[in-house]
C-alpha cells in the first residue's frame, strides 16, 4: 500500500478514545481538507490549540520583535539639527521627504524605495528557495497579528477545548463577558495599530497630543479608523482566510521552491501505517503516527499536514512542536513532522538519504542578484549629493541669430539646494572660450552670485553667445560644452554637459 | 452538489462536475462571504445609479440625486485656481512693467502667463518659440523694428503696426518699382549698395552708383548710414537680420513692391493684464532692451 493510500484509509477511521495509553485522540477535523466541498462554503471556525516547543518560542520572539519595531519605531528620536524633524523614521508627505535615521530621501529619489522593494522581493525569493514560506509562517504581519489575536482569545477564553465549549453554549453572562472582552481587546489592538501607522506620517508626540485633545487632522482620524477596522477584521476575524483567498503569495510560491527546499513535511515513510497504539504493542510493522490529531489541533490554517503540501499551509511549524511533544511522550524519536526536502523524503522512502543542498543554481542566482542590487543601492546612496543641477537647452528656436551676426543659444538651468540653509553658487561655462555668457535679469560680470534659498529650487535662464567668426567654426552645428555650478562656500563644483547649436553650414 | 462527488485521482480533490473536452474543474470552494460581497456590490450599484449620473437616456442621461458632475467640478477647480492667482494678478494690474520686472517671483508668474497667452494669440504668425519667419519678425533676437524696450513692446502690442487702430504706428516702404519712382536699373544699383553697407558680397562699382540713389530716396527713413530708425519703424540695413531675406533678389523685390506686414492691435481684444504679461514674456526672450 502506498503512503497516499494509507493516508486515505486512515482518514476514514473513526476517532477512537485514545491514540496511545494516556494520550487522548483529538477530535480535530481538518476543516479545509480537500474533499466534501461545496461550491461556496461557509467558514468553519478554527480553534487552534496552543503549541509548546522550540518553534512556538521562536514565533513568540519574532512576534515581540516585529510588533515592538512597528509600535515603537515612530517614537524613536534622531537629531538632525534645527528646523528638521527629529523623528528617526518619518514619511513627510507635505515636504515630500522620507527620513530614515541618517538617510533622507526626496520625492524625486523614490527609486531608492523601488530598490528597497527589489531587495525585499529577492530576499523573499531566496528565503523561500531555502526554507519555504518562512515569511508567511513567522514574519508576515497577517501571521503576527493573527497570532496576537489568538493569544488574546486564549487569554480571555482559555485553550481550544474551552473556546469550543464557549462557542457552542447558549448566551449567558460568561459567554457575553468573555467574548466581549476578547472583541474589545482586539479593537484596542486595532486602535493601537492604526495609531502607530499614522505616527509614521507626522511627528508622533505632537500627533499623540492632538489625538488626545481631538485636534488631529481629519485624515489622521480616517486612517486611524481604517487601520483599526482592518486589524480587527483581518487579524481577529478573517485570519487564515486572508492567506487562502486574498494573498497572491501562496500562488506564486509554488514556483519559488523546489525538491531541495526545506519544507515542513510529515514523514509518511516513518509515520505510516498510522493508528492508535495500544499498551505494550510492538512498534515493528506499524508507523510512528498514533493518529492523535495534535498536528491538526494546533494548525491555525485548519489543515492536516499529513495530506502533504497544501496551498493553505503557511509553514508556521506549530505542528512540529505538537508532534514532537507527543513523540517524546510515547518514547519515539521526534521529527516525525519536520523541515525536510522532497528529495530526502523520496530517498528515505527507499531507505536512502539525500543530502541537503543549500548551494544550488537557484540560490546562487538569487544571492547574486540580491548582492548586486544591494551594492548598487549602497553606491547610489553614498553618491547622493546635496545639490542637483539640471540643464535644458531651449529647443524652440534652437539658436537665434543676432544683429551683429553672432549666434545665441538659451538654456534653462535649474539649481536645487538640498541643504537647509541658503547657499550661494556661481554659474559659469567651460569649453567655449570665445562665448559670452549671461543670465537673464542679472548683471554680467565675473562675480556672479546666485543665492538659492534653503531646501529650494531656483530656475535661471542663461544665454550663451558666440561671435560670428567663432559660430562659423562649429562642426555639424553642434559644439559640446559644460555648465559649472560652484558652491562658493566650500568650492565644490558640479558640471553638466550640454551642447551649443548653430547653423549647420 | 452532492451528485458530483467524483474525486480527481491525481490531486485527490473533488470536481465540480463541469467538463470541457475531458478537462474537469476541481472544486476549490469560494468562501460564502465572498458570494455575499458580490450580492452586496450589486445592491450597492443600485444606490450608485440613484446617487450619481448613470444611465444614458434618449436625450441626456440620469443625473443622480447628488447632482455630481465632472464638468461642474472642473469649473470649480478652474475658479479655485483663478482665485489662487488673484493675488499675483492684482499685483500685476497695479504695478508698472519695471516694478514687475524687479520682483523675481512676480516676474516668473507674469512670464509663465505671457508664454501661455503667446501660444494662444501670437504663435500663429511669430511661431511657437517666437522665432518668426519670412515677413514675421523673430522676437528672440536683439533687432527691433519699433524698439525693444518694455514700453516700446507694450505699445506695439496695444496698438499694433499698420493696424486698424487710431494709435497704431504706420510706416510704409514706398513702392519704388510699381509706382515707377525708380527704374529697374536704379533699383538694382541701390540694392547692390544695400548689400555693400550690410557687409555682404557685392559688386563695388555698381554699389557706388547706388549710393547717390540711396541718399536721395532711402536715407530719409533708413538714415544716411542705413542703420534705420525705430521711431519710424525703418529697419537697420547694416545688420545681419533680414525680415524678407538678404539675397539681392529679395532686396530688389522689397524696393519694387514696398509695403509692410501688419501687427494687429490687441488693446480691444486682450485685457491689460494679459498684454502686460505678454510684454514681459517677449522682453524675457533675450532681446529685450
Amino acid at each position: 500500500m502506498t503512503v497516499q493510500a494509507h493516508i486515505a484509509k486512515a482518514d476514514k477511521t473513526t476517532p477512537g478514545q485514545e491514540a496511545a495509553p494516556g494520550i487522548p485522540r483529538s477530535a480535530a477535523e481538518p476543516v479545509n481538507a480537500s474533499t466534501g466541498r461545496q461550491l461556496y462554503a461557509g467558514r468553519e471556525p478554527i480553534y487552534p490549540k496552543r503549541a509548546h516547543g522550540k518553534f512556538r518560542l521562536i514565533k513568540w520572539l519574532v512576534l515581540a520583535g516585529t510588533l515592538g519595531i512597528y509600535y515603537l519605531l515612530p517614537w524613536l528620536r534622531w537629531d538632525r539639527g534645527p528646523n528638521l524633524p527629529d523623528q528617526a523614521f518619518l514619511l513627510d508627505f507635505a515636504h515630500q521627504r522620507l527620513y530614515m535615521f541618517g538617510i533622507e530621501i526626496w520625492a524625486q529619489e523614490l527609486y531608492f524605495i523601488t530598490g528597497l522593494l527589489i531587495v525585499s522581493a529577492l530576499a523573499l525569493f531566496l528565503v523561500t528557495a531555502l526554507a519555504g514560506r518562512v515569511w508567511c509562517g513567522y514574519t508576515c504581519p497577517q501571521t503576527v497579528w493573527t497570532d496576537l489575536m489568538i493569544a488574546v482569545e486564549h487569554f480571555w477564553q482559555g485553550d481550544r477545548n474551552s473556546r469550543m465549549r464557549l462557542a457552542k453554549q447558549h448566551w449567558n453572562f460568561e459567554k457575553i463577558w468573555k467574548l466581549g472582552a476578547t472583541h474589545i481587546s482586539w479593537l484596542l489592538i486595532g486602535l493601537a495599530t492604526g495609531g502607530a501607522f499614522v505616527f509614521y506620517f507626522r511627528d508622533a508626540p505632537t500627533l499623540m497630543m492632538e489625538f488626545i485633545n481631538f485636534e488631529a487632522p481629519f485624515i489622521a482620524y480616517l486612517f486611524l479608523g481604517i487601520f483599526t477596522a482592518t486589524t480587527y477584521v483581518l487579524g481577529g476575524i478573517a485570519r487564515e482566510q486572508v492567506c487562502t483567498y486574498m494573498c497572491p503569495w501562496p500562488r506564486i510560491q509554488g514556483a519559488m521552491f523546489d525538491a531541495d527546499s526545506l519544507l515542513i513535511t510529515y514523514r509518511g515513510y516513518r509515520g505510516e501505517p498510522r493508528g492508535p497504539h495500544k499498551k505494550n504493542e510492538p512498534w515493528e510493522g506499524r508507523g510512528d503516527c498514533i493518529d492523535c490529531n495534535q498536528c491538526v489541533a494546533v494548525c491555525p490554517m485548519g489543515i492536516d499536514i499529513r495530506h502533504g503540501p497544501q496551498l493553505e499551509c503557511i509553514q508556521c511549524a506549530l505542528c512540529i512542536d505538537a508532534c514532537d511533544e507527543i513523540m517524546t511522550k510515547i518514547g519515539r524519536p521526534p521529527k516525525l513532522i519536520a523541515y525536510d526536502t522532497f528529495r530526502n523524503l523520496d530517498a528515505a522512502s527507499h531507505g536512502d538519504r539525500a543530502r541537503i543542498q543549500i548551494i544550488r543554481p537557484r540560490t546562487i542566482l538569487y544571492s547574486a542578484a540580491l548582492a548586486l542590487v544591494v551594492i548598487i543601492m549602497a553606491f547610489a546612496l553614498s553618491a547622493k549629493s546635496v545639490l542637483d543641477v539640471n540643464v535644458q537647452a531651449d529647443r524652440n528656436p534652437l539658436f537665434v541669430k543676432l544683429s551683429d551676426g553672432s549666434i545665441r543659444n538659451s538654456y534653462t538651468v535649474r539649481i536645487l539646494n538640498k541643504l537647509y540653509e541658503t547657499r550661494t553658487y556661481s554659474l559659469s561655462i567651460e569649453g567655449l572660450p570665445q562665448a559670452k555668457f549671461s543670465i537673464l535679469g542679472m548683471e554680467n560680470g565675473a562675480a556672479l552670485e546666485i543665492d538659492v534659498s534653503p531646501d529650494n529650487l531656483r530656475t535661471l535662464k542663461a544665454f550663451v553667445t558666440l561671435p560670428p567668426e567663432a559660430a562659423k567654426t562649429i562642426e555639424d552645428g553642434h559644439a559640446p560644452f559644460a555648465f559649472v555650478v560652484r558652491d562658493l562656500a566650500d568650492g565644490t563644483q558640479t558640471s553638466r554637459e550640454t551642447a551649443f547649436r548653430g547653423p549647420d553650414e | 452538489m452532492a451528485a458530483n462527488n467524483e474525486i480527481d485521482n491525481v490531486s485527490g480533490i473533488e470536481t465540480t462536475g463541469h467538463e470541457w473536452d475531458g478537462i474537469k474543474e476541481l472544486n476549490h470552494p469560494l468562501p460564502k462571504w465572498w458570494l455575499y460581497v458580490f450580492y452586496i456590490s450589486i445592491i450597492w450599484s443600485i444606490g450608485y445609479w440613484v446617487a450619481y449620473p448613470a444611465w444614458p437616456m434618449v436625450s441626456g442621461y440620469t443625473k443622480g440625486v447628488l447632482g455630481y458632475s465632472q464638468r461642474a467640478t472642473v469649473q470649480q477647480n478652474i475658479e479655485e485656481a483663478r482665485a489662487a492667482q488673484s493675488e499675483f494678478n492684482s499685483a500685476i494690474d497695479q504695478s508698472s512693467l519695471e516694478d514687475i520686472q524687479s520682483k523675481p517671483e512676480l516676474l516668473q508668474f507674469a512670464v509663465a502667463g505671457g508664454r501661455a497667452a503667446f501660444g494662444d494669440n501670437c504663435a500663429a504668425c511669430h511661431g511657437r518659440g517666437a522665432q518668426g519667419s519670412k515677413g514675421f519678425p523673430n522676437l528672440n533676437d536683439d533687432d527691433w523694428l519699433w524698439g525693444g524696450s518694455l514700453d516700446a513692446i507694450h505699445q506695439t502690442l496695444l496698438y499694433g503696426i499698420r493696424a486698424n487702430n487710431d494709435e497704431t504706428r504706420i510706416s510704409d516702404m514706398p513702392r519704388f518699382g510699381i509706382d515707377q519712382m525708380l527704374t529697374d536699373e536704379q533699383i538694382s544699383e541701390v540694392a547692390e549698395y544695400v548689400l555693400s553697407i550690410a557687409g555682404l558680397d557685392h559688386d563695388a562699382a555698381v554699389a557706388g552708383r547706388g549710393q547717390t540713389i540711396f541718399a536721395e530716396n532711402c536715407a530719409v527713413c533708413h538714415g544716411e548710414d542705413g542703420k534705420g530708425n525705430t521711431d519710424l519703424g525703418s529697419p537697420d540695413l547694416t545688420d545681419a537680420i533680414w525680415l524678407y531675406g538678404s539675397d539681392k533678389e529679395a532686396i530688389v523685390t522689397r524696393i519694387k513692391t514696398g509695403g509692410g506686414g501688419v501687427m494687429p492691435a490687441w488693446s480691444g481684444r486682450l485685457n491689460e493684464n494679459i498684454i502686460k504679461k505678454l510684454t514681459l514674456y517677449i522682453h524675457s526672450l533675450g532681446g529685450g532692451q
